[in-house]
């Protein structure tokens, strides 16, 4: 238990260090890597001394706790309050509002009342959660310690808060532990709320206009969730005075189907499902690093943790296919919709919805095959994603644009980069990595119970293909003649960051049957006593494909390079006489230059034809899914 | 036949995936040529000799090497490799779901080493050829889909030896399956990133900087493909396997005539016609099956 309060303060005193201790004070980078090394081993000690014992649960005498967090949720509402009275913005006040008088009523009301049992807890789902969190959050915080100086020489006009910054980073860590290990479902909402504030205050850090928008536009739509969850938890201690999780799950269906509804829209608000997609896509306004963290290990994976936590109610109901819909309905548009992107920060965002979306459906269909992938998913995809964020962070600032039409012959002026993206781009979509492992599983859990939603996914895959593979077309294509190579100037922290998030990236696929074996099999287990059978013919096929393309590929690579010289080298065709490399002879003697664009279909699958479709197939969704949960 | 049929049953994986390697060359390289004598005849002309795909790509490996830049042709043979890899995987009857993400990553190398070098034509064949890869995915799953309803296995090894006739339990999906292997075997009006037919254009979109053994290769693969292709067209009609083999080898005529009758549709076309198609065919078929059971 130690571990666990140990993992959710530690990253909060070295948030308050990251407040006080002086910029440029050398000791900064020491205590921030040695605060990362240690967040990156805990979660692993946790792992490695948990490898063969089920969930455990902590008692913990937590009077003064309860009554501080208490008193914190208000001081939070109120801050809320004053920035958003500040900013002349009264929606959020609303919101506030309404969910301070439940809260406050409640525990007035009931406060006396409460009895928890069981603070903390732990199972090999928070176990994982605690791996990503961990490692891929204490990696996006090194990546910031070379990023955000580069990030306040190129916009001068930003504010320099880089104090503030590293606090909320690091408050954010402590959150998201709080929200894993939390058992008593009052702490789980007080953290849930501080993930929505940092999430807030990180999205407005540069305090321009456009910032401000998608910050406030981030802190509507979890408010709205974060008042959907109030009430839910108000409802269920009324109705069952029930106040923790793992209470939550044995009791009656029927008594605790409408709480559930409302933890799944709380975590739809979070993992930025439709309606609530736009706060994601608002977000990229902030530093690379906040955009990483917000996709990959915190946020987002929070919402998807918390509706995976509360489906097993909901089995079998009407309102978990409406969830499972929704989920369909999120994967399919908004992979739909990146076709049409060419801004590289929102093809990720919309990626990052559309997988999240597969993770939700699994959790609405709620069988061990679908629950084994959506976990899998949320590994891969948290590894995967960060890595890509980070690359276009930095490609951000070399080209000056974060265009995908602008990063032609990126493999030339990046070279390093342009590799470590290509693992990342291929974690998302090509077999043998983790992606396409888990839709395959995904696919076959699908099939059984629900062939609806296999053939979303037989379409929504297609189109994840194309915006994913025009991209890498982009990047590698290669130019004739000297270009200037732009790479030495990226520092050693971003460097070291990529490099494990790369090495994790096809690590981790490695890994999966250990990952299968040892940590989800035994959670799935707990769940439902039965586990999902892994082909193993299938394992050592994958194993052949990513082994092969492991030694294949430096080795041709290198090949190609120095050993093979028996060619002729010449220009390409350009359908005329060519002047020079990128130019030719055109018509009426004019010289043309050649330039390459992608494909982005705007007429067929251009935003705002689509996405408003989707709010409102899911909206529709959604109120069934009340509608039927309330009868 | 049916001691051929039993022969093969009685192999191990390897030695399955060995056959395949070794035959498919010969037999899609022989489809190939077929397929030009009967071309020829069917716009009134001699036509070459059967075996002429096999001068072709000989002499092809006899050329200089050309090339723009130095890691076009590794795209390529990687390309090769996993489509060979796919084909082996399905006779060898692994899973058909895996066969298909593998030959995905297959097309996928082709699609790089047509953007890798930066030439306009080929970046306009490549951009086509993910159409085509976009166009033709759903449908693909939507038959590994449907065979599991029907035979409750994704082994190719278990659909194959399937009793009943799976055609009359899919005849939606098969009807959409024949409408992308248009698409999947380069044929008119599908064939937009790039084409058999010399007389159609000079400058062959994709391939436009591929030449010499390289494009042999490309030759090779295509062959490869092929029969992995008619391949899943047998699965179909496993339950006898005489008619399979008629009806894969009719199908690849039917394909010729329809590549005969039709001039190049454009892309948005192709990509929303076989969407829809796989709608209309594929997904009810799909629908019919989850409710009869």
């Amino acid at each position: 238990m130690n571990v666990l309060i140990f993992l959710i303060v530690f990253p909060l005193v070295i948030s308050l260090l990251a407040l006080v201790l002086p910029r440029g004070f050398h000791i900064r980078k020491t205590i921030g890597t040695v605060a990362n090394v240690v967040l990156c081993a805990l979660p692993i000690y946790l792992l490695v001394t948990n490898l063969d014992q089920g969930p455990s649960y902590f008692r913990l005498e937590s009077g003064f706790v309860d009554i501080l967090i208490f008193l914190l949720e208000v001081l939070i509402a109120g801050y809320l309050i004053y920035l958003s009275v500040r900013a002349k913005r009264y929606l959020p006040v609303i919101l506030v509002l309404i969910q301070m008088s439940i809260m406050i009523g409640f525990e007035f009301t009931y406060g006396h009342s409460i009895q928890v049992e069981h603070v903390l807890f732990m199972d090999k789902f928070s176990i994982i959660m605690a791996l990503i969190v961990g490692i891929i959050g204490s990696a996006i915080c090194l990546y910031g310690f070379g990023y955000m100086p580069e990030y306040h020489e190129h916009y001068p006009e930003v504010k320099d808060r880089r104090n503030y910054f590293g606090f909320l980073m690091y408050l954010f860590l402590s959150a998201m532990f709080g929200i894993i290990f939390s058992n008593n479902l009052l702490w789980l909402f007080f953290f849930w709320e501080v993930t929505t504030l940092c999430s807030f205050l990180l999205i407005g850090y540069r305090d321009d206009k456009a910032s401000q928008d998608s910050a406030f536009r981030a802190l509507n739509m979890n408010l709205i969730g974060g008042v959907v969850f109030a009430f839910g938890i108000v409802y269920l201690f009324v109705t069952t005075q029930t106040m923790e999780l793992d209470k939550l799950l044995l009791l009656d269906q029927g008594a605790v189907l409408l709480p559930a509804v409302c933890f799944a829209f709380a975590g739809l608000a979070k993992s930025a499902q439709f309606p609530f997609s736009s706060w994601l896509t608002g977000a990229m306004v902030a530093p690379t690093p906040v955009s990483a963290l917000l996709h990959s290990s915190t946020m987002v994976k929070a919402g998807v943790y918390l509706i995976l936590r509360v489906s097993p109610v909901m089995d079998n109901t009407v309102a978990a296919q409406m969830l499972t819909l929704i989920g369909g309905v999120s994967f399919l548009v908004t992979a739909l919709i990146a076709i049409s992107q060419s801004n590289a920060k929102k093809v990720l965002a919309y990626s990052t919805i559309s997988n999240l979306g597969l993770i939700v459906a699994c959790a609405g269909v709620n069988t061990p095959a679908a629950v084994w992938s959506a976990l899998l998913l949320i590994i891969f995809h948290a590894v995967a994603k960060s890595l890509l964020f980070l690359c276009v962070g930095i490609i951000e600032y070399k080209l000056g644009s974060r265009d995908i039409e602008d990063m032609d012959f990126l493999i030339m002026r990046l070279p390093k980069l342009t590799a470590v993206m290509m693992i990342g781009m291929a974690g998302m979509f090509l077999a043998p990595f983790g992606m396409i492992i888990s839709k395959f599983v995904t696919l076959k859990a699908f099939v059984d119970g629900n062939p609806a939603m296999a053939i979303i996914l037989a379409y929504g895959s297609a189109a994840t293909i194309f915006f994913w593979t025009k991209w890498m077309g982009k990047i590698i294509s290669i130019r004739h003649g000297e270009v200037e190579v732009v790479e030495h100037t990226v520092s050693t922290w971003e460097w070291i960051t990529l490099g494990i998030l790369a090495v994790a990236t096809v690590a981790v696929c490695l890994a999966f049957p250990f990952i299968s074996i040892h940590v989800i099999d035994p959670y799935i287990m707990e769940l439902f006593n039965t586990a999902p059978v892994i082909d193993m013919f299938n394992v050592l096929v994958v194993f052949a494909i990513m082994f092969s393309l492991l030694i294949i590929l430096p080795l041709g690579l290198l090949y190609y390079a120095f050993i093979n010289k028996n060619y002729k080298r010449v220009g390409t065709y350009l359908g005329g006489g060519n002047v020079s490399n990128i130019t030719f002879e055109g018509a009426m003697d004019a010289t043309q230059p050649i330039q390459l664009k992608n494909y982005y279909l705007e007429k067929y699958f251009g935003e705002e034809r689509l996405f408003y479709v989707g709010v409102f197939v899911s909206l529709t969704l959604i109120f069934i899914m009340f509608g039927v949960a309330a009868i | 036949m049916n001691t051929i049929h039993e022969i093969v049953l009685s192999w191990g994986v390897f030695e399955r995936m060995l056959a395949f390697v070794l035959l498919a060359p010969l037999v899609g390289g022989l489809l190939a040529g077929i397929d030009r004598k009967v071309s020829a005849r069917f716009q009134g002309r001699y036509g070459p000799p059967v075996l002429q795909p096999f001068y072709d790509a000989f002499k092809l490996f006899q050329k200089e090497k050309i090339i723009v830049n130095k890691f076009q042709d590794f795209n390529i043979v990687l390309f090769l490799m996993f489509t060979i890899f796919s084909g082996a995987l399905f006779f060898a009857g692994a899973d058909l779901l895996l066969t298909i993400f593998s030959l995905a990553l297959a097309g996928t190398f082709f699609v790089l080493g047509g953007f890798c070098v930066g030439s306009p034509y080929s970046h306009l064949g490549a951009e086509r050829e993910i159409i085509q890869q976009v166009a033709y995915e759903p449908m693909i799953i939507l038959v590994a889909i449907g065979m599991y309803q029907v035979t409750g296995s994704f082994k190719v090894a278990v659909i194959a030896q399937y009793q009943l006739p799976l055609i009359l339990y899919l005849p939606g999906v098969f009807a959409g399956f024949l409408y992308i292997l248009t698409i999947k075997f380069r044929k008119s009006p599908f064939d937009l990133s790039m084409s058999h037919h010399a007389h159609q254009e000079i400058v062959r979109g994709l391939t436009t900087e591929f030449s010499g053994s390289t494009l042999a290769l490309i030759e090779i693969a295509h062959w490869y493909e092929n029969v992995l292709l008619l391949g899943m067209v047998y699965l179909f009609f496993g339950f006898n396997p005489w008619l399979a083999v008629f009806v894969a080898l009719a199908t690849y005529l039917f394909e010729i005539f329809i590549d005969m009758n039709y001039a190049r549709f454009k892309w948005q076309l192709t990509f929303g016609s076989s969407w829809l198609f796989t709608a209309v065919a594929g997904v009810s078929n799909i629908i019919v099956l989850s409710l009869m059971r």
